[in-house]
């Protein structure tokens, strides 16, 4: 073995012979260059670093999130096409346009960055720029570190991208199961990039959910007791408990396959005593949780978005409250249905296959309690609206499916087949996007300050409706006839038809994509028109409604006193009863917000340079990076100033010109 | 804004809920922030030890637990640990009275356990690599090594952690920050111990069982 | 009133093309059960959802801000009843559920033996990069990608893996089996009508996965005697050297059979990979996972 400088490193690892790659790599250096030719040369880096870099505030943080995961939508999406090309025209013969080796990575890819890099980064999102708007507070618990989770994720997304020009994926399945994943099935290093980016940036999750728990639990306005909560702060708390409970697991998983390929160790080899299933019952149990982790948030903004857009109260709350917590527990006893089909005993598979029913019960109440919101309100069709009612019509007949797999017995026919891909993205979309694209719609003009355009939306919602439909129903069909999943060809061509009109509703997914390409650069056009001046454009009823769109870096003037659920609905209520105007305030206090640190940026830049290095086993080049990530945290650990003040001026200032143009 | 409200000062009836009585100090958000942090860890040693529980047999026809372990080194491994936790304690009594000598002879000693224990530990793998009972030997060994040094590397950058404290403060004093994250250190420090506690039993003791 | 949706679901199926091979097509009683089940947890679950479906589309239109006629009631936000109706549905549906997932678990539990007045045959599978290996211990063959059974005969199946994990899974006939290195897993099956059935891997193995598939014929009794018999006369020995030659990486490999078996293979196709300790696992888990020599 020849020890090089650079370790595996060569020229060969650019996969210059594959067009497809090439091209694309080409494609994405041409944007990234142009997109930072332009930024400098505008001068803009100043600002965004100072602004958006080293920002720690959440609000920040929360949109360059939401940034992330849509621009990685576009990269999960383009795998998803292409699978969907590729199995549309590789019938009887044909084997179509991507040999194995390249479909292999992109169905791996596929699903490792629509769950780590779009789903997770958008409800993290979410939860960064509302919750302490919400909780009526200035910011998380600890935000030096929130900006390091987002930098972690950033890592692991620059990563995971970079193996596609320097190396390769997995080619594994997004789970990476053993021994397949092992250094002797795949010896190649699509697996370490797999794992380093994901061990990466589950660090950055697991800190996020630590931030979130002790900022939700400890950090609310006076006033504000448990059950004067807004709903999505409780599916955030529920989500963020899973996330510190469930991500260790991963972790730990990641760390003793990667111990195995690097090491030599024996876990889950095929000799000496490994034992593939224990990775398979270690990474359900992370597994599953981590779907709630997705859906639980969603849950939550359709129970804003019902409530504020019927003008009436979230039905059920307490009910609301007792189902989000019986799911956030309930996702731990459910893992083993993933894998009835490992042979585990009649008992055992029975006996999963219950609670996974069980876990379906607060799921309906949910769904119940929405309809009755609804029931009795005055309901405006806005586009959030239209994504909710479009996941309550879908993801019912998802969870439907789901019931059916919780059955061992029709399990055993139609687990790892089409019939399953198509269940979980009949949760998955209609559950976890669709929630996103209505927060997204919703809570934009908090964070901006102009609504969205409505048209581009609603011919949004109405593409990826119909599109998402064309694109699944017929998966269900082919599983039903025997069709296994990440099939790169097959022989069945009864199969082919319903797999071309899967394709056309991937297709139709595409238009609805464009048409929120359409729907942003249209409403930035329009601002001015679209613009919101009172920061509560759509007659809200919580605390982020009560600050300017968008908010100043400190929230809110003075800190919210609350007394009951809806607080800022039960602002408005007694302002309109006693005929008031908004109080004038006369006494401002100054007030000290964390200061902005490069700690997150830095971090994570030696993090890709520790991760990158490990992948390629260049070992000084590690060293080099987790000495540069030590010093950054040490630096950080000695800083002086923590803190920076904000003048009583200055807060005065705003919140006066503020109130003129909320009273105007 | 902090709840602890002397009585005699107060009615009653203004007394507020915890919940209600808005963000909580600095000092409160922080502990509690790393007590989240250390369950999330524990959930992460549990992982390892679930992994362990199932590899325990998996010898590959390799050295098994009751030929390898030492119960007298263990045993003195835990009494370093449990010692250097007591003398954390006394360190952080020493914090709350500001008493500078005390801080820094707690932190020398629970650091000079710590090492004995680190040391003790070294040696004891040093010496089942040597007789070939090495981590790449068998899945059992891969489980040992990977629970047990987890812990120990643990421990390591605890006494790292410990070092750049008592720097910071000498150099920075009782600052709250300080103070606030000597009490963290505390809280980390205790739960290894917890941990180790765990190991002793599970591995060790449960280890040499028929 | 269940059986409404359950006719729609049925009539659906059958103007399917999917009519014709796979898992609404059983041959066998396994899959005849299994589809059962399929159909009546369908129409429970169409019961309830179809109805929260329009009422949740019929709600929303009539509740529509522009709608004079409809009643706003701000306050109508927590009612007791409506509670207990909401949380005992759900409940409710789960239980009935439920019932089916526990009897369909412990009936249809892939190790149990099939009931049955002919007596069992034993087929051992090895899953393999990126084919399957069938071994006839009674009868002293083999075959490759391949799978030839006596109709009305139940077949009982030991499967592993000689390496990476696959899935055993012959829609028409029984529900899928994993396979995985250095461990056993089982699975019955019976064929009740004669035809040609097809198998495949179920879980991704590697770039040679997609053409893991195999035929099963299902003949009459004589015919599967004859086929035994005729491939008796040809083709290589299935002994630890061809075998090693087999497992080394190969795609779409053509059909063959071997004409003897050596003694001991599967077992020694298990020890090659197994842990030596097996008992000691059994002993921690005595019920699941079987790990037998």
């Amino acid at each position: 073995m020849s020890i090089s400088l650079l370790g595996k490193l060569s020229w060969d690892a650019v996969p210059l012979h594959e067009p497809i790659i090439m091209g694309t790599v080409g494609g994405v250096v041409v944007a990234i260059v142009s997109i930072l030719s332009w930024v400098t040369l505008k001068g803009y880096v100043p600002y965004l670093w100072r602004e958006w870099l080293t920002s720690v505030d959440h609000k920040r943080i929360g949109i360059m999130y939401i940034v992330l995961a849509l621009v990685m939508l576009l990269r999960g999406f383009a795998d998803a096409i292409m699978m969907r090309t590729q199995q549309a025209v590789a019938a009887g013969g044909a084997q179509g346009f991507l040999p194995p080796e390249h479909f292999d990575q992109i169905f791996s890819a596929h699903g490792t960055i629509m769950i780590f890099f779009v789903a997770m980064p958008l409800v993290i999102g979410l939860m960064n720029f509302v919750v302490p708007l919400q909780l009526g507070v200035r910011d998380v618990a600890f935000p030096t570190m929130n900006s390091i989770s987002f930098w972690l994720t950033a890592s692991g997304v620059l990563l995971t991208n970079l193996s596609l020009a320097v190396g390769e994926f997995a080619k594994t399945g997004w789970f990476a199961y053993p021994p397949l994943s092992e250094l002797q099935f795949s010896p190649g290093v699509g697996v370490d990039y797999y794992l380093w980016s994901l061990q990466i940036s589950g660090i950055g999750t697991l800190l996020s959910g630590v931030n979130f728990v002790t900022t939700i639990l400890k950090m609310r306005a006076p006033g504000m007791s448990y059950m004067r909560m807004p709903v999505f702060c409780w599916t955030a708390l529920a989500s963020n408990l899973l996330m510190v409970a469930a991500f260790p697991v991963l972790t730990a998983l990641f760390a003793m396959l990667l111990l195995d390929r690097y090491l030599g160790f024996h876990f889950f080899t095929v000799d000496a005593g490994g034992n593939a299933m224990m990775y398979v019952n270690l990474f359900w149990v992370w597994g599953h949780p981590e779907v709630y982790i997705l859906v639980l948030p969603a849950f939550g903004i359709y129970s804003e978005v019902a409530a504020t857009f019927s003008e009436k109260s979230l039905f059920g709350y307490r009910s609301m409250v007792l189902a989000t917590m019986a799911i956030c527990v309930l996702s731990y006893t459910v893992w083993l249905h993933h894998f009835f089909t490992m042979g585990a005993s009649a008992s055992v598979n029975a006996f999963f296959g219950i609670t996974s029913m069980i876990i379906g019960v607060p799921t309906g109440v949910k769904v119940f309690n929405w309809l009755f919101t609804m029931y009795g309100g005055r309901v405006r069709f806005t586009v959030p609206v239209l994504w909710t009612i479009g996941f309550m019509v879908s993801f019912v007949f998802g969870g439907l499916t789901g019931v059916l797999l919780a059955l061992p017995p029709v399990d055993w026919q139609v687990h790892n087949s089409l019939f399953l891909v198509a269940h979980f993205h009949h949760v998955i979309i209609p559950g976890v996007l669709f929630g996103a694209m209505a927060g997204y719609n919703y809570w934009f003009p908090k964070a901006f300050g102009f609504k969205l355009d409505e048209r581009w939306g609603k011919a949004a919602f109405w593409c990826w409706f119909i599109g998402f439909h064309l694109a699944f129903m017929p998966l269900y069909v082919t599983g039903l006839m025997g069709m296994a999943r990440r099939l790169q060809h097959y022989d069945v061509l009864a199969w082919q038809p319903w797999l071309l009109v899967a394709e056309v509703g991937a297709v139709v997914i595409l238009a609805g994509i464009i048409c929120q390409v359409v729907q942003l650069m249209v409403s930035i056009r329009h601002r001015e028109e679209l613009r919101d001046t009172t920061g509560d454009p759509w007659n809200g009823r919580t605390l982020e409604w009560a600050t300017a769109s968008p908010p100043p870096a400190w929230n809110f003037a003075v800190q919210p006193r609350v007394d009951e659920l809806d607080a800022f609905w039960a602002q408005k209520r007694h302002a309109f009863a006693k005929q008031d105007l908004p109080v004038q305030r006369h006494e401002y206090a100054p007030i000290e917000m964390p200061k902005n640190s490069p700690t997150g940026f830095v971090t994570a830049f030696f993090a890709v340079v520790t991760g990158f290095a490990l992948i390629w086993h260049i070992w000084w080049m590690a060293g080099f990076g987790v000495l540069g990530a030590t010093a950054t945290l040490l630096a950080f650990m000695f800083r002086t100033e923590d803190e920076v003040e904000i003048s009583a001026e200055q807060v005065g200032l705003f919140d006066r010109a503020h109130s003129v143009e909320v009273s105007l | 804004m902090n709840i602890a409200v002397e009585v005699d000062a107060v009615h009653q009836g203004e007394l507020t809920n915890i919940s209600e009585a808005g963000p909580a100090s600095k000092r409160i958000v922080a502990g509690f922030g790393f007590w989240i942090f250390l369950l999330s860890d524990i959930v992460m040693f549990s992982a390892l030890f679930a992994t362990y529980a199932v590899l325990v047999k998996a010898t590959a026809g390799g050295p098994t637990a009751a030929q390898l372990f030492d119960q007298h080194n263990a045993a003195m491994e835990t009494a370093f640990l449990l010692l250097s936790s007591y003398t954390c304690g006394l360190m952080s009594l020493a914090v709350n009275s500001r008493y500078r000598l005390g801080i820094f002879f707690g932190a020398v000693v629970t650091f000079l356990l710590g090492a004995a224990f680190l040391n003790l530990e070294l040696r004891e793998f040093q010496g089942m690599i040597a007789v070939g009972a090495a981590p790449q030997r068998s899945a059992f060994l891969s489980a040992f090594f990977t629970l047990v040094g987890c812990h120990g590397l643990h421990v390591a950058v605890g006494l790292a952690w410990l070092v750049l404290m008592m720097v910071q403060l000498s150099l920075r004093g009782f600052q709250d920050k300080v103070v606030r994250r000597l009490h963290c250190f505390s809280l980390f420090w205790h739960a290894l111990d917890i941990i180790w506690v765990l190991i002793f039993t599970i591995v060790y003791l449960m280890g040499v069982l028929p | 009133m269940r059986y409404g949706p359950l006719a729609v679901v049925l009539l659906v199926a059958a103007t399917l093309g999917g009519c014709n091979g796979g898992v609404l097509d059983p041959k066998g009683p396994i899959t005849l059960a299994e589809r059962q089940i399929l159909f009546n947890a369908t129409g429970i679950m169409l019961a309830i959802v179809i109805p929260v479906v329009i009422a949740t589309l019929g709600v929303a239109f009539w509740f529509r801000a522009s709608n004079e006629r409809a009643r706003y009631r701000p306050d109508f936000t927590y009612s007791g009843r409506i509670e207990l109706l909401i949380w005992s549905i759900p409940l409710m549906t789960v239980l009935l559920t439920g019932t089916v997932a526990w009897i369909g678990s412990y009936d249809l539990d892939p190790p149990k033996p099939i009931a049955s007045s002919t007596k069992p045959i034993k087929v051992q599978a090895v899953s393999l990069d990126w084919k399957w290996l069938f071994i006839y211990p009674e009868h002293g063959i083999a075959s490759v990608n391949h799978l030839t059974i006596p109709v009305g005969t139940p077949v009982s199946f030991e499967l592993t893996s000689s390496g990476v994990m696959n899935s055993f899974f012959v829609p028409q006939l029984a529900g899928q089996i994993y396979t995985m290195a250095g461990m056993t897993t089982r699975l019955n099956l019976r064929a009740d009508h004669s035809g040609t059935y097809r198998g495949m891997s179920a879980n991704f193995s590697g770039d040679g996965f997609a053409d893991m598939y195999f035929n099963v014929d299902a003949v009459a009794p004589d015919s599967f005697a004859q086929w035994v018999a005729s491939a008796r006369t040809a083709g290589p020995v299935l002994d630890a050297q061809s075998y090693a030659a087999l497992v080394k990486p190969s795609k779409a490999v053509v059909p063959f059979t071997y004409r003897s078996i050596a003694d001991g293979l599967f077992a020694g196709i298990l020890a090659a990979v197994s842990q030596p300790t097996v008992e000691g696992l059994c002993v921690t888990y005595p019920n699941s996972m079987r790990a037998e020599r």
